[in-house]
Parts: C-alpha cells; structure tokens; sequence
C-alpha cells in the first residue's frame, strides 16, 4: 500500500544486480547442458510391467517415486491448513448468482464429476492422474460456491475434515501397510500394484478436489449446527 | 510434409513470443485484474505449449490448475482486497452491496 519510493532506490540496484547474476548464471547452466540425455525412460520402460500401470507418467507418480506424491498431497494439505489458520470466512456474500450460471452450475457439475472420474481412471493407460481428476473435482467445487452454496454446517465439522485428510490417510496407510508386511515404503507387491494405486489416486483425487475448493473458499467454514 | 514442418515451427515460434509477452504484460500491468486476467491467458497459453512438447499430463495439470484454480483463487482474492481496501476499481460485478456497506 505505502510504498517507500525513495528507501527503495539502492534495493532496486541491489535487485538488478542480483538478477543479472542469475541470468548469466541461468544462461550458463542451460549451455552448459549436454544436447541429448538419456534421461531415466530407459529404466522407466523396464520396470513399466512391474508398477501396475501402463501410463509412464503415472507408474512414475505413484509407483517408483510415490514418495514425492505423498509429500505434494502434504503440501497442499498444509497449505488450506495455513489459509484456515488466517481465520474463518469473513462475511457471507449474499450476491444471487443469476439465472444463467445457475443453470450453468447444474449442468457442468454432474459433467465435471463424471470427467474427473474418467480421468483418475484413464490415468492407468493414458495422460490423467489423480491431480488432474482432483483439479476437475475442484472446479467443479469452485463453481458451485460461485453460485452461491455453501457448505451446510453439519458436513464442514469433522466430515470436511476427514474428507480432506483421506487422500494423505490413505496414501500413508498403504505406506505402513506395506512395511508391516515387509516391504519398504510404498513399495508395492507387483500382483497389487495396480489396484493400490487406483485405491490412492481415488482417495487422493477426492481429498484434492474439496481442498482445492476449499482453498477457493478461503476460510475456515463455521463449524457446528447453528441455531 | 516440408510445409507442416515450417507451420509448425512458426506456429512454436508465434506460441513462445507470445508466453513471453503475456508474461511480461502480466507482470508489468499496474491494473491487478487485468494482470489476473493475463496470467490466465498464459496458462491456458502454456497448456498450448505443453501439447506441443509431448507432456499431454503437464498440459493437463496446467490447464486445470496453473489456468483454472489458480486464476480463480487469484480472483477471489482480488475481491477480497478490494472490499478490504474500500478501492473504487471498476472491475467489480458482483459485490457492489459489499462496496456500499463499506463506504461510509
């Protein structure tokens, strides 16, 4: 808002030297290159039959680096948790949506749904995935809190909450699972492999669509039955 | 094939300067909707140049969340500065009670 113009001035110098650092060094670093890698899709088509999946991308994911996974659905789990820390939803806005995305919400939520299940299922043959089906499911969410629902207080106490927490429940369940049996983490039994990784990306797909539409809301919603 | 080959690298070429004039207008554009409203364009720009190097899946994930929710939630925000900053923007279409109550 109040922008100190003159206290500024050596920052900026400081800035653009800084910045130019990094371009030279960024310039470097892309020549420096070498122009063909090999790259790990060697290793990745070996080992595709043994990860459940035919998609790469996907066996990639959430079969030879789930750990990664686990910890982005961790990120973005922190990161509605950081938003709800800010506070609860400040005011209700109690603008009418209008008839024309009213209508338009009703006929591309069912749409939506229905999209991101194909995508979290065709994400074991062909580019989708959990986070792709989840963002869908998000859009779908942002929609309808366009139009002006909210979500009732008796689903935005511990359901929410458990809702939310699924996708990362699930996805350390099987992690803890598979060490109990003897495996490491996230290593999965190739027989089991293919529906362990449906089993997450399901959960993950829903837990990551109601965050990303929760994140839309942008606050804590009001817990309990208000009378 | 030699004409397709040309379309195509003029068609890369025209995607790329264009990322980077979006990115640079986004950037540089004083009004924060209409940055808002650049940074999605170049999502959806971005998905383009995704496709055009083979990662349908990072296209995907782009256009849903680099274009869509991020531009949402960037909207949202918007919103809730400017009926935080009692700011007369002109850009507001839904919450102009919101201005009213505020106003005074």
């Amino acid at each position: 808002m109040i922008r100190g113009v003159d206290k500024q001035t050596p920052f900026r110098w400081l800035l653009m030297v800084f910045l130019s650092f990094l371009t030279v060094g960024l310039g470097y670093a892309v020549l420096s290159l070498p122009a063909q890698t090999p790259g790990l899709s060697d290793y990745v088509a070996e080992n595709i039959e043994n990860s459940g999946v035919s998609n790469p991308v996907t066996a990639v994911l959430l079969n030879f680096r789930g750990y990664d996974t686990l910890l982005e659905i961790g990120v973005l789990l922190l990161a509605l948790l950081g938003v709800w820390s800010l506070g609860g939803i400040t005011k209700q806005r109690e603008s009418s949506p209008g008839p024309v995305l009213d209508m338009l919400s009703r006929m591309l939520v069912p749409l939506l749904i229905l999209v991101a299940g194909y995508l979290l299922w065709i994400g074991a043959h062909a580019p989708g995935g959990a986070f792709q089906a989840g963002a869908v499911l998000g859009a779908a969410g942002v929609l309808l809190l366009l139009a002006g629902w909210r979500p009732g207080a008796r689903f935005s106490g511990l359901p929410l909450r458990i809702t939310l927490v699924t996708g990362l429940g699930m996805f350390v369940a099987v992690g803890i699972v598979l060490i109990l049996v003897g495996r490491r983490l996230l290593e999965y039994l190739p027989p089991f492999a293919g529906a362990l990784i449906l089993l997450i990306e399901a959960a993950a797909t829903l837990s990551i669509g109601i965050t990303l539409a929760a994140l839309f809301l942008g606050g804590r919603p009001e817990v309990g039955p208000r009378r | 094939m030699e004409a397709v080959t040309l379309l195509q690298s003029v068609f890369d070429t025209v995607l790329g300067l264009a990322l980077l004039w979006l990115a640079w207008r986004a950037l540089a554009s004083p009004d924060l909707f209409r940055a808002i409203v650049l940074f999605i364009a170049f999502g959806l720009l971005m998905a383009l140049a995704w496709v055009r190097l083979d990662a349908p899946d990072i296209a995907l994930a782009e256009a849903a969340i680099g274009a869509g929710l991020t531009g949402a939630l960037l909207l949202a925000a918007l919103a809730r500065l400017e009926s935080r900053n009692e700011t007369k923007m002109l850009h507001k279409n839904d919450n102009e009670s919101e201005a009213h109550d505020q106003g005074c």
